[in-house]
């Protein structure tokens, strides 16, 4: 279930942030190391390549809560595994497409290419997407409704019933 | 000995799925003969009064086609759940939501103002809607309640099994009766298809190449199509590698891509998005700018990759901002 935002406080937006284990991932961490401060809205999961990215994890994202999904991998021509970046890249585009239509707005999923030496774009990137989510406020996805519960278990079913019409 | 009573019973959808009962030909002699049809309101006379006084459970099976969309359909889901020992959600509409489920997209504000104002078809100069209540002479007549949101069957009350499809293929019908009647159902809320890609069982399979690399996507109008060789690699948009195996590609043999109404297999949790991700990786380009220009091409993502699932997607229907009601201005 998606934690509530607390009404008293102001509003901050939950990120989702996929990171690919050999350029942004290693790049958050230089962050770290740099003591470079940035915006804390990030939740990072670690991705062994950006290509790994199933349009599935985005939306599955949002439906659990996050308002805003970054993603970073490595820059083109970098990728570990000669094309995952490109992959990315292609699905990415489609993907933001189908959101827009979906009344997601644009500024809610982000593409960076990050490499492991560029902490303070791992920094910059989480900032502006924080900040430009804030000015855009939460993401109300309605609930999927759930099947109305049946009174009583139904009896086990017999392929025999007895009875007139 | 009496036979096992089935019901049959449509909501929002067109009647293709009714129209698959039929098709299953003299087959439906053998169906005829092993069951006793006690409640098929589109092709017997039945009332839902009928329904109303059946014991609980009474029916053995109850198959249901169609999305839920106004009250009264849920209102017969929920009937007919109490009714039936088993309820089978038949077809893509009561699946996933299928084409009426597109409708997710816009709420019942806008679908009135469409239908019933700006449709250049539509002559009514005094506005008239649907009203649920119309007081006439002879008392209050009655419509039921039409939701901003359709829904599936399964969101609405629980099911038992799918068979899916639009409409559902006959052998899968068969196969599914056949499997009731013998008592040799597989697990609670199994899709009676399946689990494997339609490429596996396309006639066209050994002519798909390893890969794609697709420079342009074409529609079926645009081009005259190879009939023996993959849809994909002749750059049109087929849906098979994303879609549940089951219909025996028939819309392949007839030359045209598969739409993916036979939905998901039971690994994917979202069908559009896996379908959209298998659509982009044919796509040969490394380049931003090009990326983005091939991508233009494919103009309604949500209308090709959803087409029959929108309301059992994860994002379930379009969000709704407060200065945006009405839905998508497309």
């Amino acid at each position: 279930m998606p934690e509530r935002q607390d009404a008293t406080k102001p509003f901050e937006p939950k990120i989702v942030a996929f990171f690919c284990n050999w350029c942004t991932y290693t790049a958050a961490d230089l962050a770290g190391i740099a003591r470079l401060t940035y915006a804390p809205n990030g939740r990072i999961v670690r991705l062994m390549c950006s290509g790994r990215l199933d349009p599935q994890f985005v939306l599955t994202a949002f439906r659990e809560g996050a308002e805003g999904v970054l993603i970073g991998g490595c820059h083109p021509g970098d990728c570990h595994y000669q094309e995952g970046n490109y992959k990315a890249l292609r699905r990415y585009t489609l993907l933001k497409k189908l959101l827009q239509a979906m009344g997601i707005e644009e500024e809610r999923v982000r593409l960076e290419w990050i490499s492991a030496s560029e902490g303070d774009r791992v920094q910059k990137a989480m900032n502006e997407m924080a900040a430009a989510i804030r000015k855009l406020g939460p993401l109300h996805l309605e609930p999927v409704p759930k099947p109305h519960p049946m009174k009583a278990s139904p009896p086990e079913v017999t392929a025999v019933e007895g009875g007139t019409r | 000995m009496s036979k096992p009573k089935v019901g049959f019973y449509w909501c929002a959808s067109c009647g293709g799925c009714e129209e698959a009962v039929v098709d299953l030909a003299e087959d439906v002699l053998k169906v005829v003969e092993a069951v006793e049809i006690a409640f098929w309101p589109v092709a017997l006379d039945f009332k839902r009064a009928d329904v109303e006084q059946m014991r609980d459970g009474e029916l053995t099976v109850c198959f249901v086609n169609g999305a839920i969309r106004t009250s009264e359909q849920e209102e017969m889901a929920r009937l007919l759940r109490q009714k039936s020992q088993m309820l089978i959600a038949f077809g893509s509409c009561s699946q996933l939501g299928g084409v009426p489920g597109l409708a997710n997209l816009f709420d019942r504000e806008a679908i009135f103002a469409k239908v019933y104002r700006q449709a250049p078809s539509v002559v009514n100069p005094n506005g008239v809607t649907p009203q649920e209540q119309t007081k006439v002479p002879e008392g209050t007549t009655t419509l039921p309640t039409f939701w901003d949101t359709v829904r599936t069957l399964d969101q609405t009350v629980e099911v038992d099994y799918y068979l899916p499809g639009c409409p559902p293929p006959v052998n899968l019908i068969m196969n599914a009766l056949m499997a009731i009647l013998q008592g040799k159902l597989p697990p609670k809320g199994s899709v009676l298809a399946p689990d494997v890609a339609l490429c596996d069982e396309c006639p066209r399979k050994r002519t798909k190449p390893d890969k794609l690399g697709l420079k342009e996507f074409k529609r079926p109008h645009q081009i005259l199509i190879d009939p023996e060789k993959c849809l994909l690699a002749q750059g049109l948009l087929c849906l098979g590698p994303a879609t549940r195996s089951g219909c025996g590609a028939p819309c392949v043999r007839g030359n045209m891509p598969c739409t993916g109404c036979l939905g998901p297999t039971s690994r994917v949790k979202d069908y559009g998005a896996k379908a959209l991700s298998a659509m982009a990786s044919t796509m040969d380009s490394n380049d931003e700018k090009e990326i983005t220009v091939l991508m233009e091409q494919l103009v309604d993502p949500v209308g090709t990759f959803y087409r029959y699932s929108l309301p059992a997607s994860l994002l379930h229907r379009r969000v709704r901002h407060a200065q945006t009601k009405g839905g998508a201005s497309a």
